[in-house]
């Protein structure tokens, strides 16, 4: 077993136990920081497959950012177990339903692939930034300006409101 | 396979390892000594001078101090995540020391040493990435220590840092537009021989220390600890050694920011007004000489923070969010529609 494997196996074992302890925590703000554990696995992952820039936007964008603002919306209501309403049995019956042919439909997804590539190293790059910049500049032109104006409307949205005391 | 690595590479990267962050240590430590010397001098005292020569044992005095006090745990705080925050603080100050150039190869033994940890070619992606991560130190303990006043600091810190990360990062993507390349190691060669970059981008660079200073969390923008209003602010319940490790992030915090301005900025370990190239048989001499040049650097940096301190006071929350998202957001667009206007009409 070569390297690669063994940390493949490591980062699997973390991302999948940080995802279920994420479930499992009482406390909300536990459940974030046990996410943020796991967008470090699934980083690690994209580094396996030699997709550092992948990796360390994963980070900045989910880790980064989004991830603090959870946090600070969590921390700001002070959301916790006993404050939360208790949710009646019609509802949780809905909920089971619905999350368990959610998971049947991705069960039946992963059956169906036929050919199976656990870890694919280092072969591609794929994900290096050169590359990545030159499929978005030529391929995925057009995309790629949308949601740039998207984003660029979005941060000048921020300023207007702020504007408006 | 990439990830097989011989294993006197492995010894090597772990011997830089431990002297890089001894290194950082011992400059934080002075560097406290440094800050109550200088604000001494710029408010006409004297400053700290009974520990020893000019009082040179005084940060030795002040850890000893923090490692005797009682080390309080609140009663009501969840205490994993209390104890989390200031080790987290400490874990993102040191981890950005890792991409910094601090100087040319050595050679040692046969072999050619690079005078930095790792090379990779998403250098300033991973200082930015772990800049993002260093607020969550202080979120944590805040959070964690259930007060009303730590709370409010934490949530300071948390909009403060996200807002000012905007405009750093469009700052940078300016100065990614000039230099063409991700990776520290790079930048830096490409400023040898005078071509400094705070020449090409003066007001980037404006852009970039201001928000440094914002997430440094240093006066005029620490509100999260502003003692007028919030007691201690994110640290109010810290005590003995967890409350030393919440301030001497702070000082690496401003150590590593000093290095990664001066290696984007000021030619990193380049010597002003010398012809590296033509000194080549200098060998080892001339890396130690760089490394001494880079380190001069960081310190006029550090001490740069240290005046703004003494001599700036500090903002009010309003103004800071307006100071970040009205002036410096727009200024940095504005930057980098001039750096690419300028790239297209004179060519690289």
């Amino acid at each position: 077993m070569g390297i690669t494997t063994i940390s493949f196996i490591l980062l699997s074992l973390m991302a999948v136990g940080s995802g279920i302890m994420m479930i499992l925590s009482k406390n909300p703000v536990n459940s974030i920081l046990w996410l943020i554990v796991l967008f470090f696995a699934i980083s690690g992952h994209y580094i396996l497959l030699n997709a550092q820039f992948l990796a360390i936007v994963n980070i900045i964008v989910y880790a980064g950012a989004i991830m603090v603002l959870f946090l600070f919306v969590v921390m700001l209501m002070n959301l916790n177990a006993e404050s939360e309403p208790a949710k009646n049995h019609r509802l949780q019956l809905i909920a089971i339903i619905s999350g368990g042919s959610l998971l049947l439909i991705l069960l039946s997804a992963i059956m169906t692939v036929k050919e199976a590539h656990p870890v694919m190293v280092a072969a591609g790059n794929a994900g290096l930034i050169k590359t990545l910049g030159k499929v978005l500049f030529t391929d995925y032109v057009l995309p790629f300006e949308i949601s740039s104006v998207l984003f660029l409307s979005a941060m000048v949205g921020a300023v207007v409101i702020g504007k408006k005391d | 396979m990439f990830l097989s690595i011989e294993l006197a590479t492995i010894i090597e990267k772990l011997i830089l390892i431990v002297i890089v962050v001894m290194g950082s240590l011992v400059v934080a430590m002075y560097t406290t000594f440094a800050e109550r010397k200088v604000a001494g001098w710029l408010q006409d005292r004297p400053g700290p001078n009974r520990a020893g020569p000019f009082g040179m044992f005084q940060p030795l005095a002040d850890g000893l101090k923090l490692f005797f006090k009682e080390e309080i745990i609140p009663n009501f705080s969840s205490k994993a995540l209390f104890v989390m925050g200031p080790a987290l603080a400490m874990m993102t100050a040191i981890m950005t020391s890792a991409v910094i150039p601090w100087g040319d190869k050595v050679h040692l033994f046969d072999r050619d040493i690079s005078l930095q940890i790792a090379d990779i070619n998403i250098g300033i992606l991973y200082v930015f990435g772990v800049v993002s991560l260093g607020v969550y130190g202080i979120m944590i303990g805040a959070w964690a220590s259930n007060n009303k006043y730590s709370l409010m600091g934490g949530l300071r810190a948390a909009s403060q840092i996200i807002s000012y990360e905007l405009a750093m990062g469009i700052s940078i993507i300016a100065l990614l537009m000039f230099t063409g390349t991700l990776s520290l190691k790079e930048m830096v060669l490409q400023q040898q021989a005078g071509h400094w970059n705070i020449i090409y981008q003066p007001l980037g660079f404006l852009i970039f220390i201001i928000c440094a200073f914002a997430e440094c969390n240093r006066t005029p923008f620490d509100l999260a600890e502003a003692e007028s209003e919030l007691i201690g602010g994110y640290h109010t319940e810290y005590s003995s050694m967890k409350l030393g490790f919440y301030l001497f992030a702070e000082y690496i915090n401003m150590f590593i920011s000093s290095a990664v301005m001066a290696s984007l900025y000021f030619g990193g370990y380049d010597v002003p007004f010398f012809n590296e190239a033509a000194h080549a048989d200098m060998g080892n001499w001339l890396a130690l000489i760089g490394l001494g040049a880079f380190l001069i650097k960081i310190v006029i940096f550090i001490f740069i923070f240290m005046w703004v301190r003494w001599t700036v006071p500090r903002f009010r929350y309003d103004q800071l969010m307006h100071l970040g998202w009205r002036i410096l957001i727009p200024l940095a667009l504005f930057n980098m529609l001039a750096t690419g206007a300028a790239i297209l009409y004179f060519g690289k």
